[in-house]
């Protein structure tokens, strides 16, 4: 490579070398300079001003420039340069406004060259021409900055921005005339060194003071700058607008950015507050730092790169009091603990997910996207040079689409709107809804409806249908042609197997097998979200088939040994009964069937199956019809299931269809939860009516009540303004009407009308009759009034 | 058509739309309407501080968004929290004003009103906020890392970081608001809630019924260009009803009686909605120590408190980002209240607002290396920098400050300016010092 090359040339023979290594500074730093040569470092603060010799493994102290008994606030500095074209020559930027230079050549202990005081403020940064011996630049908290002839005694000339405190300066390295100034209100401006009159250009490059600024050392255009909104900007200044080419989010404000030597898009950055890490960047990759050197226990406050040729060495000096030198192979990457994936939703439900593409080539079953490839792997291939590179990374990025349809809620405002929730008897109000979830496609919650009709009607009111003989095996034939669908949806043979098998077992092992099927049956309804219906619905039963299998089983273990005929008739109908949506609801069964199925399945147990009760007529407890309450707790299940899944809707109407039947099985919380969750769904959709509605019929007092409130109105008296606290429309102070009619100028008692504009108004039939002929207010007051 | 359904929705239109009227009479006074109408939105009162600084209408916009953010925006701390550290901070000063505006904030709010006897009954939580409360009220120099540590020690009560530079903003923020209320002199009684010096009127009336149309003159001819904006119709009636009122009582003893009577009506509609409010007493309930007070910093220099350099730790580059990142975008907020304070159109010299922020400063420990404090003698009368430091370090409301001779030819709103220095630098030095020991605090 070209650079490489120019490396080594520029080096030379006196090849840098050395390690990372540190050594104790008396006082924090405020700012290093190092001198051409690299051999030298000056460190400079409030109350230090040394020059260290790097030599080979550690820092020797070579010179204490801070010296007499008291030093003076010229000693304390802001900021520190070492020219780069005289070896014996420094300038600093004291805190108290004046621009130091010092001369190591001098004999004396006192090394102080000249003493430059006509800065007001604080001078924070001062810059040696690069290739001019004596011309040294100052930039001032006064917003001036002053150019210095070392020769004279004075500046030669000033620059003033016209703006805030000037926080950096920097030559520019190639155009002889030019330098950047950075500004507190976010402004960097560019001078021509031959007028002082004027900025040749100036843009605002950060929001908040710009703390720092570095030319590119090769390319000519371009300038890093660094702010306090923790960004890191590079600009191409070559065109006629600045233009920003380049910007690093960091996670602290920037205090210094500098270049990295012989690496176009490299630079090292640090922080001013909380951050104490140094950070080298690739402004192409700013999402994360290319290097991390993590040393310093303060803040860092001056960085530098030891060599202008040498990318591999950087010094920096803290206010923890250290002065480090970092190797750059010693340095942290934090792409090597960087997380690879990632996962993002999209606007309409898209899920993009990317990830290594080791871990995702495996996955076989990825189809490619109808809509073209939606694959964008990412390759970076590897160059000579891997300590140099980002790792490799190749992702692979897959997006998940949503179909639109499925995500779409017609069907909930459509449910909402149809739904009756009131004023038939119960068994139309369930055909009714049963009808309209049906024409909506979704059989599962008209099943469900069904379901409910047959449970909870009294079987005298029942109907005749072709579906429910009335008959003493009443739900039997609708169960067995439920059970024919589902055979074709459900899962496999192995899983009934697994579950035949777990059903010779005792107690508590019958759940287990019942887990591993709810993990199968949650894989199956990814697959088919949003048409789930046919899969679940008939939940209700089925479970109750288990339950009471399982309750009959050890029931009879202990009470009814001498019982046996039924085991022949379960196992037969277990075979029917073993669908797939059944496991579904073991998970909510695992918490509370132990009680459940305890208290009602002691009694009525045997029931549901009316077959059986043929068989056991010997039990005078069950009678042909069942009680209602006896699918209480199957309905709560199967309520609580509508909620988890979302489905908040079903569950709240079922609630109110059912009223009193079932509202003593779930605890108000849970309803208030419902009933306020499907409220807040209906007023977002803007249902205000229906969400009035189920307000009115709820019975939880919590939801009641959201009628109840912000029904007042005050009003004050119009006479004597005073706030009006018995009845509306006389004043208890002044005994006046109040709200007087501006039509028929009759005092208004309920519904009153007023006009926002004017605040004129009435009767409401009033207002309406005399807006019919006239747009303007009935008061005369000339106001169009507005009534929408 | 709105039949309005909200409590609190329809008189609070008609205060805005009131002040909206009264400021209007002013034309170039539009922006402080605009900012009190925002204010009676979001909280029903225009408090006197703010009518006090209506003469700086920049400032204030500033000063009332820092404010609104810090009370009632998000934040990490609880409303009520928020209100009742408040009370802790202006119950330093003696200052009657704030405990009481906060008191009913933080009824209002739904804080207990238990809490409101005094320290002993608020959560020990907030207790340990007493001594940092103390220290920064009046000795800030003493902030160390030790109380920082202190609070954010891991235990039942402890603070979160978050927490803490939220409440330490709050703390700052009434400690100087104190001086500003002291410096105004706003606390006195009541009745000088409604004082104001610039001739707004007070804004605490709530009347006009919805019609509103039994007195108004039905035959108002309507300016042409109202036409089009109905509420500025609106209030175009009600300008010609004000210059009655104006024209009729020009007398300004009569104005404030009336003022007086409004008010009180105010209280008691007040008291008959919040019927806890019983608890507007005492502020040294809220304080212990009660004898600590500002000491002279710089005998002590030579004890052992270093002097703070502003050039080691400053605002805008060191505060601004800690504060900011602990509790976002009050940096802005505060940075915004300083800048627009130093920028104000007033007829103080650039070197003379300077010397006042660098005397307060000194007075409380900050030093600037590039500042030459021979300048502040210069600059000061006796009597002004005898004020200033009074208002900065004693601003105890069962006093009054002594007006200076030098600024008592000037302009009232002059006089607010230099009260607002006061309190931004005051702010400012508190804020620098808790911030110091929050970032030490962190780095060990």
């Amino acid at each position: 490579m070209e650079k490489m090359s120019r490396v080594t040339t520029a080096l030379g023979s006196s090849a840098i070398s050395g390690r990372t290594m540190f050594c104790h500074l008396d006082a924090p730093a405020n700012a290093i300079s190092v001198c051409r040569d690299a051999s030298q470092v000056v460190v400079a603060g409030r109350n230090i001003f040394k020059i260290y010799a790097l030599e080979e493994d550690q820092f020797v102290e070579k010179l204490n420039l801070r010296v007499g008994r008291k030093p003076s606030l010229n000693f304390s500095c802001a900021d520190v340069m070492w020219h780069q074209m005289e070896e014996n020559l420094l300038a600093t930027a004291a805190t108290n406004g004046a621009v130091v230079t010092w001369n190591l050549g001098k004999p004396s202990r006192n090394k102080q060259d000249q003493l430059f005081t006509e800065h007001k403020r604080t001078v924070n940064k001062v810059c040696f021409h690069p290739t001019e011996v004596y011309m040294l630049l100052s930039g001032s908290q006064d917003g001036f900055m002053k150019c210095f002839d070392l020769r004279k005694k004075e500046s030669v000339s000033t620059f003033s921005g016209q703006s805030e405190s000037v926080r950096d300066v920097q030559f520019s390295m190639k155009d002889y005339f030019t330098f950047a100034a950075s500004f507190e209100n976010g402004n960097v401006q560019l001078w021509d060194i031959r007028r002082p009159d004027r900025y040749e250009r100036m843009f605002t490059a950060h929001t908040g003071p710009v703390f720092c600024c570095d030319w590119h050392p090769d390319d000519r255009g371009w300038l890093a700058t660094g702010g306090r909104d923790k960004m890191v900007k590079v600009w191409d200044m070559t065109t006629n607008r600045a233009k920003e080419i380049f910007c690093v989010q960091t996670i602290a404000s920037v205090a210094r950015v500098k270049w990295r030597p012989e690496k176009k898009f490299h630079l090292a950055t640090c922080s001013m507050m909380v951050d104490h890490n140094i950070y080298v960047w690739d402004v192409r990759r700013p999402f994360i730092p290319f290097a991390t050197f993590e040393e310093h226990k303060d803040v860092t406050t001056g960085i530098v790169w030891r060599h202008q040729h040498d990318p591999h060495f950087l010094l920096s000096g803290s206010k923890d009091s250290t002065l480090y030198q970092h190797m750059f192979k010693d340095a942290t990457r934090p792409v090597d603990k960087a997380n690879p994936e990632g996962l993002c939703f999209g606007l309409f439900g898209d899920l993009a997910f990317a990830a290594k593409e080791s871990l995702i080539s495996s996955d076989s079953n990825r189809k490619p996207y109808p809509g073209g490839d939606r694959r964008y792997p990412i390759f970076f291939f590897k160059k000579p040079d891997q300590t140099e590179q980002f790792a490799h990374v190749s992702s692979a990025l897959s997006v998940f689409e949503t179909d639109l349809d499925s995500n779409c809620m017609d069907w909930f405002v459509k449910t909402a709107q149809l739904y009756l929730l009131c004023g038939k008897p119960f068994a139309e109000l369930c055909d009714h809804n049963a009808k309209v979830a049906r024409e909506l496609k979704r059989p599962q919650v008209s099943t469900t409806w069904t379901m409910l009709r047959i449970m909870f009607s009294d079987p005298a009111n029942l109907t005749p249908g072709p579906n429910h003989p009335l008959s003493k095996l009443g739900t039997l034939p609708l169960m067995n042609s439920f059970n024919m669908k589902e055979m074709n949806s459900g899962m496999g043979a192995e899983s009934r197997l697994e579950r035949s098998k777990g059903e010779s077992r005792q107690d508590n092992s019958h759940l287990e097998p019942g887990n591993s099927l709810i993990s199968n049956n949650n894989e199956d309804n990814e697959e088919t979200e949003g048409s789930d219906g046919q899969a679940e619905y008939m939940f209700g039963d089925a479970e109750l088939d288990d339950d009471d299998l399982y309750s009959m089983e050890h029931d009879n273990q202990t009470e009814e040994q001498e019982y046996t005929l039924p085991q022949e008739a379960f196992q037969l109908r277990h075979e029917i009964m073993d669908n797939p949506s059944a496991p579904e609801h073991l998970q909510q069964d695992k918490a509370d069937s132990p009680h459940v199925s305890g208290n009602e399945a002691e009694v009525t147990c045997l029931t549901p199956i009316e077959s059986f009760s043929l068989i056991s007529i010997s039990q005078p407890l069950f009678t042909p019809q069942l009680p209602a309450s006896f699918f209480c707790p199957i309905v709560r299940e199967m309520l609580s299931y509508y909620a988890e899944k979302g489905d908040v809707q079903m569950a709240v109407s079922v609630l109110i269809v059912l009223g009193e039947r079932i509202r003593k099985e779930i605890d108000d919380l849970t309803q208030e939860h419902w009933y306020t969750s499907y409220i807040d769904l209906l007023q977002r959709f803007e249902l205000w009516n229906v969400s009035n509605e189920v307000i009115k019929l709820s019975t939880c007092s919590a939801i009641t009540c959201l009628n109840q409130t912000s029904t007042t109105l005050h009003i004050n008296c119009s006479n004597c303004k005073r706030p009006m606290s018995n009845r509306g429309w006389i004043c208890d102070r002044c005994h006046q009407c109040a709200s007087v009619c501006a039509v028929c100028h009759h005092v208004v008692k309920g519904l009153f009308v007023w006009c926002q504009g004017c605040n004129h108004g009435g009767h409401l039939e009033h207002i309406r009759n005399w807006l019919k002929s006239s747009a303007h207010c009935p008061a005369g007051c000339g106001h169009l009034c507005e009534y929408t | 058509m709105i039949i309005c359904t909200s409590k609190m929705e329809y008189p609070l239109r008609t205060q805005c739309q009131r002040v909206h009227k009264q400021v209007m009479v002013n034309g170039e006074k539009e922006r402080v309407s605009l900012l009190f109408m925002k204010a009676l939105v979001s909280r029903g009162s225009v408090d006197a501080v703010s009518q006090q600084m209506a003469s700086h209408p920049q400032y204030l916009e500033s000063f009332l968004r820092t404010q609104h953010y810090i009370l009632h925006m998000d934040g990490p701390l609880p409303l009520p929290y928020r209100h009742y550290i408040a009370i802790m901070a202006a119950a330093r000063h003696h200052c009657n004003y704030l405990v009481y505006l906060h008191s009913a904030q933080f009824l209002r709010v739904g804080g207990d009103p238990v809490w409101l006897q005094g320290l002993e009954a608020a959560p020990p939580r907030l207790r340990l906020l007493d001594h940092i409360n103390k220290v920064l009220a009046h000795q800030p120099w003493l902030t160390a890392c030790s109380h920082i540590q202190a609070l954010l020690k891991a235990g039942e009560q402890c603070w979160s970081l978050a927490e803490l530079v939220q409440a330490v903003v709050i703390l700052a923020h009434c400690h100087s608001l104190c001086s500003f209320v002291f410096g105004c002199d706003t606390d006195s009684d009541p009745a000088s809630l409604s004082k104001s010096p610039n001739g707004t009127p007070p804004t605490f009336c709530p009347f006009d019924a919805a019609n509103g149309n039994a007195n108004v003159p039905q035959t108002l001819a309507t300016p042409s260009e109202h036409i089009t904006r109905r509420r500025s119709l609106d209030s175009s009636c009600d300008m010609v009803c004000l210059k009655e009122k104006i024209q009729k009582s020009q007398e300004e003893r009569e104005k404030r009686e009336e003022r007086l009577l409004q008010t009180q009506g105010l209280q008691q509609t007040d008291m008959e909605e919040e019927e806890e409010m019983i608890c507007f007493a005492d502020p040294t309930r809220f304080i212990t120590d009660p004898d600590l007070c500002y000491q002279e910093f710089a005998r002590r220099e030579e004890d052992h408190f270093q002097v703070f350099r502003v050039q080691d730790y400053s605002w805008e580059d060191h505060g601004f980002s800690l504060v900011n990142r602990l509790y976002s975008d009050i940096g802005h907020l505060l940075d915004d209240r300083f800048r627009s304070v130093t920028t104000l159109p007033s007829m103080h010299s650039p070197d003379l607002k300077r010397a006042i922020w660098n005397y307060i400063h000194c007075v409380l420990g900050i030093r600037y290396d590039d500042y030459d404090y021979g300048e502040v003698n210069q600059l000061l009368e006796r009597d002004l920098k005898l004020y200033i430091k009074s208002v900065a370090c004693f601003p105890d409301a069962t006093k009054t400050p002594v007006c200076p001779l030098s600024l008592a030819p000037l302009k009232p709103s002059e006089q607010i300016h230099v009260n607002l220095l006061i309190m931004e630098a005051r702010l400012q030095a508190e804020l620098l010092y808790a911030l110091r020991a929050i970032t030490q605090y962190m780095i060990a």
